[in-house]
């Protein structure tokens, strides 16, 4: 057996304790320790981005991350966008603009877009599309997934204003 | 991933302890963007994994315009291109961050670890170059430094002995009518690795029409990124213009000795030499001018 870490962190808003050992992947830890398995492994090697988490406050590529290294941290994965049962506007918004085909680079594309809208609220198509350029989605072609962004952030500027 | 020891100490003093005692067979993590990938990959192998990110000199940056700017090794690019005082200050180095990988890329990747993975398309080496940058290293000896174009020694490696690690970069304050600027070719529009990279700064004359000097750097055209010599000293003293903007790349292809790969043939990478060159030369003499 190799020696296990003890790492304390913030997942979601939860306080969360969990053993890893050093080699394993925030990735790994979310989905095969904790169950968090809306964050997706695609690349594992830091080029698709259907792993991407914020972890204090900026978008990361969990595969990218040792579990160690979260000691003290707070994470927000795909999980904790919607909050009481209720969609966030991005997600609303990539249902029904059809943003999604296979679904596997959708959580990555959730967490970074919905970083953008909070970073840049009125994001031109060139700046989405530079900003989610660590996303990888090999089934729609990005259009649908820019006008969903694009979509969101009007919904969101009307529910502030 | 064959499993390994985890620290994460809280000094430089304790973490070149630690080299030492391992060896090769401990690897140094900052952002974990290269290193990851490498040691799950197999191509780098790890009894221990020195953290450095707890060392508060190394993920932390200094800048004032009098003294110019302390970049610990370990600070994120999204830190640099985040801070409108640093871009206006090194454009050139905003450029390379700005681009290295994507996003969730640079929250993580910094320059000093781009400096040490010594990639010889690495984004970033070429903007330090221009920049006149120095790295500053600690090791069980104390400590010493070596300028940016003298960091690297080949493909993946570079001019750390034994028992050392960058600590920080220091880059000199920004000069009176300066500017700077790098770009790279690549085929897609983003998150792909240099065909060429290259990075030029200048400063002009109070007038704004003719070049002081300048300095020009190159990447992925041979085993490590070069800084253009003749190419640079040559700026000095010459008229702003098209026309010795393309004479400083046909120089600057003088130095090179690129290889033939599938990203590009080395005949191509020579020809694109004098194109970025020539192009970055008019950003960062449009950037002398307007002050950006």
């Amino acid at each position: 057996m190799s020696k296990k870490i003890h790492v304390t962190t913030t997942i979601n808003g939860e306080p969360i304790e969990f053993l890893c050992e050093a080699r394993h992947s925030l990735l790994e830890v979310l989905r095969d320790s904790l169950g968090l398995t809306g964050s997706k492994e695609g690349c594992n090697n830091g080029n698709c981005g259907a792993c991407t988490v914020m972890l204090n406050g900026v978008p990361v590529d969990s595969c990218l991350v040792l579990g160690v290294e979260v000691e003290g941290a707070t994470i927000e994965t795909v999980e904790g966008i919607a909050q009481n049962g209720e969609l966030h506007p991005i997600q609303q918004c990539f249902l029904e603009g059809a943003a999604l085909q296979c679904g596997i680079c959708t959580p990555g594309f959730l967490v970074a877009a919905k970083a953008l809208l909070e970073k840049n609220p009125h994001p031109s198509e060139e700046e989405i599309r530079f900003n989610l350029a660590g996303n990888l989605c090999r089934c729609t072609g990005y259009d649908k997934i820019v006008r969903s962004v694009q979509a969101a952030a009007s919904q969101l500027q009307e529910t502030t204003s | 991933m064959k499993n390994f020891e985890y620290a994460a100490p809280a000094n430089v003093e304790s973490a070149t302890a630690l080299l030492e005692k391992y060896g090769d067979a401990a690897k140094i993590l900052a952002g974990g963007t290269d290193i990851i990938v490498q040691l799950r990959e197999g191509l780098r192998a790890a009894d221990v994994v020195i953290d450095i990110k707890n060392i508060p000199e190394i993920v932390d940056y200094q800048y004032s315009a009098d003294v110019g700017l302390q970049l610990g090794a370990a600070t994120p690019c999204y830190r640099i291109y985040g801070d409108e005082e640093l871009a206006k200050a090194y454009p050139a180095v905003l450029d390379s961050t700005r681009i290295i990988g994507g996003w969730q890329i640079q929250s993580r990747a910094s320059v000093g670890g781009n400096l040490c993975n010594a990639s010889p398309a690495a984004d970033s080496i070429p903007s330090l170059i221009a920049h006149q940058a120095t790295c500053h290293i600690a090791g069980p000896h104390g400590r010493r430094s070596v300028a940016a174009q003298d960091f690297c020694t080949g493909p993946g490696r570079n001019t750390l002995e034994q028992g050392e690690m960058l600590v920080a970069l220091t880059l000199p304050p920004s000069k009176p009518n300066s500017g700077s600027a790098y770009l790279r070719f690549i085929p897609r529009n983003e998150m792909d690795i240099a065909v060429v990279g290259a990075a030029s700064w200048v400063q002009l004359d109070d007038s704004g029409e003719s070049i002081q000097s300048g300095r020009i750097a190159l990447a992925a055209v041979a085993p490590v990124p070069l800084y253009a010599e003749e190419a640079s000293s040559w700026l000095s003293g010459q008229p702003a213009t098209a026309a010795t903007f393309v004479e400083a790349g046909e120089l600057a292809k003088n130095i090179v000795s690129p290889i033939s790969d599938m990203r590009g043939t080395a005949e191509y990478r020579q020809h694109l030499v004098g194109v970025l060159v020539k192009r970055t030369l008019k950003i960062a003499v449009e950037r002398a001018r307007t002050n950006q």
